[in-house]
């Protein structure tokens, strides 16, 4: 079946949900979803959102931008930077008279806390600049801006799962779908699509994301011949509960918690003396790691799963209570602990890609070094890479970033497709798609997929995890190409047409396949640390030979790497203390 | 240890009737109940459906009835259901709701109820480039009703629905009262009307099953209680 629209989005979380409103206003939109609306991942995300209101001390935009910038160890493009952080004021108020419910300060106005990397006067102390809703704030973006499209009339397809990109002559004209009621094939003809399917975390053992975390946008894209950007840096947050690696917000370090190694010491005094437990989450992560190795996690025994504690027993069960509930009750759900009484127990778990398809501030996709735009191809959000995370996100950007280029790749739509001619495709667009579901389901038996779920997971996480070196990334990468050969021969158990979650989970491995080879193997070719990617055999950053954002090409079973400029037009890059 | 799910099972494509199919796991006592399923799902049987997302408890796609109790799957520990090996588990789809395959139900129902009651602030002054003040004690009135995440436990659980089913249901009431009470809202007696109904809140019972069941800790009930007084008091001021 073929459906005509203007505008296609396919995602419906923060940013798709922030784009749909701007492009329905002037386009016939529809919003395509794997799930149901107010059940993505953006709903997750606790902290904050951070603008410089300065609503509770002194803060400027500039710093914030400068923070972002130094955040990402200088991989970030830095007049895009400067964007998130000018919009990000008005985006937030614009959240507040949209009916967000942010908690408030005594006057009134929305109250504002410390996060990780957020410093007044770049670098001098920590700043109070996260606007924060309890610690639901993703949750209360999620589901004020579905409000807003109820009110404003959105049209949603819920449960229909991406499977390829209609492209002709560098031009996007569709997506191909699969409805997950019927089993049936549907083609959305469009002359924009924005693609807004979020994370890849689920690639990881131990990861924050949900299990619909797997990079189905990005996945389609690189398939078709579009680059992934900066694909090699991937965030662990410090603080996800051990064993589970469910979130526990940096917030509880912005209200005050402590970490502690098993002699109560807190540890991050030698790692980070001016921000302390609020440095940047790729530093707190690896001093983390960097304590357990040197057998001073509670157990002692050095094991890549032994923990630190989180403390937050001084900061009392009111202020637990107010500012972060929703922590309270995972402590006592899944540890059986109340944190008024008892440390946390934490390790760093698989959080946030700030790689994914490359942009421009508009949203628009490009596909080179030379920034060709790719035309009606919109991408925004945790699977796009505008870049204003470069080589480490700082907490509070992300539901920064879904708002502020959600709305701004939503606008650049409305505008874009009234000089566009109406997509024209015909039933043939959904031959490649109808050929691979029509291999998964053709009756043969096959192995199930959960074992190379399991063994991607397991290769991903001690392979190309917080610390890499050459030879473990280079087993990672033949371990993973070996992967994707036993996943041609994966075949469904369920043969039904009707809600065949089966079918789906296999499209989500074979998505989450792709991109694990692709992150490898950008890792394996970036000899420097840098953020989040932190090698033991190039311990330093290497601006000379790597201030550059890697592009990575898929085909069949190679990974073909180039490179592209930094824009560093605003701050020269200088060594990252804190 | 191993326990045994007894989960209902049905496919619209080959089945006339529900059944129950029973597996065998092997799980830990501390492990989610989703992640019983997931075992059966990755490792014994593809073809069960169920809805699932973030595993915490956030999202509200794994609403289902274990042990006759309505919850998340997600957020219900392999201990406080089965106790010892060889205990056993059953496991439904949510009732008031059309299933579709196995523990997935249709919600169209569900949402069409809670977009009946105007889910979105309504307020057209000007504001320019700043918030609307809001005390913390303004906000603390309707705090907890933001919690909701739409999973359908409550309307589940809700023994008014098994008799009147038009009844709009404990979340699409809660969420009426979210705006209600919200300080910035310019639609508090219309909204007040539209629940005014024998299918809007004074369908409600007060049996408490809601709140009971509600994964995220709303006083629904007491909500719809509030909710019914205000309506109280606006008809005797405009009599």
């Amino acid at each position: 079946m073929i459906h005509q629209f203007d505008t296609v989005i396919v995602g419906s979380g923060g940013a798709g949900l922030y784009a749909a409103l701007e492009a329905s206003k002037k386009s016939k939109t529809a919003v395509l979803s794997k799930l149901y609306p107010v059940r993505s991942h953006t709903g997750a995300a606790q902290g904050g959102i951070s603008a410089a209101l300065g609503n509770v001390e002194e803060d400027k935009a500039e710093w914030h931008a400068f923070d972002t910038v130094k955040g990402g160890d200088y991989l970030v493009d830095q007049q895009a930077a400067h964007i998130l952080a000018e919009e990000a004021i008005q985006a937030v108020y614009d959240l507040e008279n949209r009916g967000l419910p942010f908690n408030r300060t005594e006057d009134g106005r929305i109250d504002q806390r410390r996060f990780g990397g957020h410093t007044r006067n770049f670098g001098e102390g920590p700043v109070r600049r996260a606007c924060y809703a309890a610690d639901r704030t993703g949750h209360m973006i999620l589901q004020t801006l579905y409000q807003q499209c109820i009110k404003n009339n959105v049209s949603f397809f819920d449960e229909y799962q991406v499977l390829d990109l209609i492209m002709k002559d560098n031009t996007c004209s569709g997506v191909v779908v699969v409805e997950l009621a019927t089993g049936e094939l549907h083609i959305f003809a469009a002359k924009a699509v924005l693609f807004a399917t979020g994370g890849f975390g689920r690639m990881f053992k131990i990861t924050s994301n949900a299990y619909a975390n797997t990079g189905d946008g990005p996945a389609v894209c690189v398939r078709r011949g579009i680059p992934l950007e900066d694909m090699e840096f991937f965030q662990f947050h410090p603080t996800g509960i051990m064993g589970l690696g469910i979130l526990i917000s940096e917030a509880v370090r912005g209200e005050g918690g402590i970490l502690r190694n098993k002699n109560g010491e807190r540890f991050m005094e030698r790692y980070s003396p001016t921000l302390l437990d609020l440095a940047p989450r790729d530093i707190v992560s690896r001093s983390i790691m960097t304590e357990i190795r040197a057998g001073m996690g509670i157990r002692g025994d050095g094991k890549i799963d032994d923990y630190v504690y989180l403390d937050a027993t001084h900061l009392g069960k009111e202020t637990l209570m107010e500012k972060l509930p929703d922590i309270t009750d995972f402590c006592k759900t899944y540890l059986g602990i109340d944190p008024a009484d008892d440390p946390i127990p934490v390790l760093p778990t698989a959080h946030y890609a700030m790689g994914g398809i490359p942009t421009d501030v508009h949203g628009r996709v490009i596909k080179d070094a030379d920034k060709t735009v790719v035309n009606g191809l919109y991408a925004a959000g945790e699977c796009a890479c505008v870049s204003v995370h470069g080589a480490n996100r700082l907490g509070t950007n992300s539901l920064l970033d879904l708002v502020v280029f959600g709305r701004r790749a939503g606008q650049h739509i409305a505008e874009y497709i009234k000089g566009a001619e109406p997509a024209v495709v015909d039933e043939s667009a959904a031959d490649d798609a109808r050929a691979w579901i029509g291999r998964i389901t053709d009756g043969a038996s096959g192995t199930h997929g959960g074992h190379i779920s399991d063994e991607m997971q397991t290769t991903m996480m001690e392979k190309v995890g917080i610390y890499r070196n050459e030879k473990e990334m280079q087993t990672a990468v033949e371990e993973i190409q070996d992967l994707r050969r036993r996943y041609q021969g994966v075949r469904v158990q369920d043969t039904s047409k009707s809600f065949n979650t089966d079918l789906l989970e296999i499209i989500e491995l074979g998505n989450l396949l792709d991109l694990s080879l692709v992150t490898a193997a950008a890792a394996l070719k970036r000899q420097e640390s840098r953020g989040a990617h932190s090698r033991e055999d190039y311990k330093d950053r290497d601006d000379d030979n790597w201030l550059k954002h890697s592009l990575a090409y898929l085909k069949e079973d190679s990974v073909r790497l180039e490179y592209s400029s930094v824009d560093t037009s605003i701050w020269e890059p200088k060594p990252r203390t804190y | 240890m191993n326990i045994i799910l007894k989960i209902q099972r049905y496919n619209p494509d080959t089945d006339t009737e529900p059944y129950v199919q029973e597996y065998t796991v092997d799980v830990e006592p501390n492990e989610r109940l989703l992640d019983a399923l997931m075992k059966v799902k990755r490792f014994q049987d593809g073809s069960l459906g169920f809805r699932k997302s973030c595993a915490h408890g956030v999202c509200g796609s794994d609403a289902m009835r274990i042990n006759g109790r309505d919850g998340l799957a997600c957020k219900t520990l392999v201990k406080e259901v089965a106790e010892k090996e060889g205990d056993t588990v059953t496991v439904e789809p949510l009732r008031h709701l059309p299933v579709q395959r196995d523990l997935i139900v249709n919600q169209d129902e569900f949402f069409k109820k809670y977009r009946s009651v105007k889910p979105f602030l309504i307020n057209d002054e000007k504001v320019d480039r700043q918030e609307r003040l809001q005390s913390q004690k303004e906000r603390l009135a309707f705090d907890d009703t933001t919690n909701c995440i739409l999973c359908g436990a409550c309307y589940s659980a809700c023994p008014v629905l098994d008799s009147k089913p038009n009844f709009i249901g404990p979340a699409a009431s809660a969420q009426a009262y979210r705006f209600i009470a919200d300080s910035r809202d310019r639609a508090k007696e219309e909204r007040l009307q539209i629940v005014h109904t024998s299918e809007g809140v004074w369908a409600c019972d007060t049996h408490f099953k809601c709140t009971e069941s509600c994964p995220r800790s709303i006083l629904i009930t007491k909500r719809i209680t509030e909710t019914k007084e205000m309506i109280k008091k606006l008809k005797k001021v405009k009599t």
